[in-house]
């Protein structure tokens, strides 16, 4: 099964014919260096359904803004703009 | 002096004057400790996310202003004890925060619709993939 979850992982970020792209970091691509808490519908982006954090070898965040996000997320939990925890998100 | 923003959310139950009221006394508050307002936002009776005292709405407004540090511990101190605030979180802002605040206050959400494009781009993406994996088990 592990192998199996391995290759699954290989396998995320690609489209939908199945050629593979590489996954980039949005912040950086775009320029974006500020994650504001306060913008939902942003953050949700980088939730699941459960409204939990996405790890970033799903979403392709660079460290330096995951962290920025994560932080993001709770501040946004904490004033409830955003869920602690949800059953279906999206 | 640094620059700060601190979300309130007040309590659902309040009449417009009350709100009002309440806004004033922290505004003075945040004023009096030597705090200069560059911006103020209400976004009105907004949903929450979870209930808050048994709660479901609130009145949010936020405060971004120039201050002291000194101003944060007496300001919350006030907010913890006003039984009108349910929830409030005081952040300081970087270079970056000011300027993004800025922008937002001109009306650029450009750049936000673009990163929108490029997410909803790679979510069915990744979706498709969990399917496959799990007709390949």
């Amino acid at each position: 099964m592990a192998k199996r979850n391995k290759r699954g992982n290989f396998l995320f970020n690609t489209t939908p014919t199945g050629v593979s792209t590489k996954k980039y970091c949005r912040f950086k691509k775009n320029g974006i260096k500020y994650i504001d808490y306060k913008d939902p519908d942003f953050l949700l982006k980088f939730l699941n359904e459960q409204g939990k954090l996405l790890p970033r070898r799903i979403t392709g965040t660079s460290l330096k803004y995951q962290r920025k996000v994560a932080q993001a997320v709770k501040r946004g939990r904490h004033v409830a703009i955003l869920p602690y925890v949800a059953d279906s998100l999206k | 002096m640094k620059n700060y923003e601190s979300v309130i959310v007040l309590t659902p139950v309040l009449s417009d004057d009350q709100l009002k009221e309440t806004v004033k006394k922290f505004r003075e508050l945040i004023t009096e400790h030597g705090g200069e307002i560059i911006h103020e936002d209400n976004w009105g009776l907004t949903k929450l996310a979870y209930p808050i005292q048994k709660k479901s709405t609130g009145f949010y407004h936020i405060f971004e202003y120039k201050a002291p540090g000194t101003i944060v511990a007496p300001l919350e101190l006030a907010l913890k004890r006003d039984e009108r605030i349910m929830r409030f979180l005081t952040v300081s802002l970087d270079k970056h925060g000011v300027i993004y605040n800025q922008r937002k206050r001109n009306g650029e959400f450009k750049q936000a619709s673009k990163g929108a494009s490029a997410a909803t781009a790679v979510a069915p993406g990744t979706k498709v993939t969990i399917e496959e994996e799990e007709n390949n088990g």
